[in-house]
């Protein structure tokens, strides 16, 4: 993938914030790459907060924030690199309520939805919503999808849903108007344990076929 | 054998939670900072038992709770005024008093502001989530608002205190002055907007909560119609959503939000804000940078 250099603007967020705005999604998880690195390098100024979103990264906890923006303003920013991130794996069974809608939205039978998300990688582009909930991106535009018209009062936890140019799975069961495919027994939020979320901003998610993988794992010979 | 030290709630008053410093740091995971929304306050309770900073105390509003400790503890009611009693017996507020062992502790109704920090020599003691005991209302995580008959248990005094000389307070003033920073998003509203928010005008709403401090005035008007994708959120952001009304985030405000901020309030003038009753006339003192 190659970048053009992006605009970028740093805008005053009170006394010790400092919200960077930047054209698209691309070059938000660019910087926010750049930001962690430096981070882990030891060469950026103590951050408390760095918070992500569609087209800004917010530092918030700083101690110079025009001090900060005058240094990011000068930093060169590579493009994210396709192999940058953790990736994580999510089992996924295709038992979803909306699957039937979806394949039809899609135009595709629904037998073929879990090979085409497997074949996708995801990345989590922010959190939000609730501790631990993901929004990845990566959906190529023709499997972009509305929100449903009317939200479920409970969607429940585990649940592997997609609206608009986003994929996630609910950490919990809460109210949602997402279209859901189908659920994980994946753990995306355990307080208990470090890190509490399995999806951070940054990391690199893959949607497998838990059928697939059951079914792979009974033809094997049984000592 | 004596019982483990903990307090059994009698009445847990109109919304009462479990508050420390909050969870800041965890923001990029969704999680809000939550914590008592008059710090000072919150600090204050606790250096009066003897307590560091950090241990939980209880956050009442308005009209104060009920409880029964097991054990002896050392108390301090500080933050909004209210009437202390112990065994119906009146009982200072703003210092430490001794509650004995199955005593009931009523803490009445504010006089003045509205949230009451009552801390417990020791600590309340509920299992941490992500290194805070504090209640989010927001992402629920902490323990749940208490409830009648709820038990929390306590911690391990930590010692004896020296009695402070005085414990200061600042009655609420009739006028809530908020300086606010604008940035990152003026440039979204008309220059008349700005200056309506610097006006007169504005109060605080009734639907004020822990989340953030609604207020009622004049409705501001975008210049910019378009619709903003969410980004972060910092604590004293003064956000406008489409009613046009401004909402100063508090401890429970949600990380991202897609309306935008015309300005933030410092940390500093949040605590003032926590103690404004409905009604309260609020003066934003508008700052260019």
């Amino acid at each position: 993938m190659t970048m053009d250099a992006s605009p970028l603007h740093t805008l005053p967020m009170g006394p010790h914030a400092l919200l960077v705005e930047l054209d698209d999604l691309a070059h938000a998880q660019a910087l926010h790459a750049e930001v962690l690195r430096r981070r882990a390098a030891g060469t950026l100024p103590a951050v408390r907060d760095v918070v992500p979103a569609a087209r800004t990264v917010l530092l918030d906890g700083v101690a110079d924030p025009h001090g900060l923006a005058a240094e990011i303003r000068t930093w060169r920013i590579p493009p994210l690199t396709a192999d940058a991130g953790r990736l994580i794996e999510i089992p996924v069974r295709y038992d979803g309520p909306d699957l039937a809608e979806v394949a039809e939205l899609w135009g595709m039978p629904a037998e073929r939805i879990p090979a085409t998300l497997a074949a996708l990688e995801l990345r989590v582009a922010f959190c939000g919503f609730a501790p631990g909930f993901g929004y990845l991106t990566g959906l190529p535009e023709e499997l972009h999808l509305p929100r449903r018209a009317t939200p479920r009062t409970a969607v429940p936890a585990g649940s592997v849903a997609l609206a608009g140019e986003y994929a996630g799975v609910y950490p919990r069961s809460s109210p949602g108007g997402w279209q859901l495919v189908g659920s994980t027994d994946a753990v995306l939020w355990d307080p208990r344990r470090e890190p509490a979320a399995l999806l951070a901003p940054g990391a690199r998610v893959r949607f497998t076929d838990a059928a697939a993988a059951s079914a792979a794992s009974v033809e094997q010979p049984r000592t | 054998m004596t019982p483990a030290a903990a307090l059994d709630v009698v009445r847990p008053g109109a919304l009462t939670t479990v508050q420390d410093e909050g969870r800041p740091g965890h923001a990029h995971l969704g999680v809000p900072r939550s914590g008592a929304l008059d710090a000072p306050a919150h600090r204050l309770a606790n250096r009066l038992v003897g307590n560091p900073a950090d241990a939980a105390t209880l956050e009442t509003t308005l009209d104060g709770i009920a409880l029964r400790p097991r054990t002896p503890v050392t108390i301090a009611a500080t933050g909004a005024p209210a009437p202390v009693r112990i065994d119906g017996r009146p009982a200072a507020w703003g210092a430490p008093v001794h509650v004995p062992a199955g005593a009931l502790l009523d803490i009445g109704r504010a006089t003045a502001g509205l949230r009451t920090y009552v801390a417990f020599s020791g600590g309340i003691d509920v299992e941490p989530v992500l290194g805070s005991r504090s209640t989010d209302l927001l992402s629920g995580l902490g323990p749940a608002p208490l409830t009648p008959g709820a038990e929390l248990p306590l911690g391990i005094p930590y010692f004896t205190p020296p009695a402070p000389d005085a414990a200061p307070w600042q009655a609420p003033p009739r006028e809530l002055v908020l300086p606010l920073l604008l940035g990152p998003r003026h440039d979204w509203f008309t220059p008349e907007s700005l200056r309506m928010l610097a006006g007169p005008g504005y109060r605080v709403s009734p639907a004020a909560n822990r989340i953030g401090l609604r207020t009622q005035g004049p409705a501001l008007t975008r210049a910019k119609e378009d619709e903003l994708p969410s980004e972060g959120m910092v604590l004293g952001a003064v956000q406008v959503p489409p009613d046009g009304l401004p909402v100063v985030f508090l401890a429970d405000h949600p990380v991202t939000g897609g309306y935008p901020v015309i300005g933030v309030v410092p940390e500093d003038h949040l605590p003032a804000a926590a103690q404004a009753v409905p009604g309260t006339p609020i003066r934003f003192v508008v700052r260019d940078r």
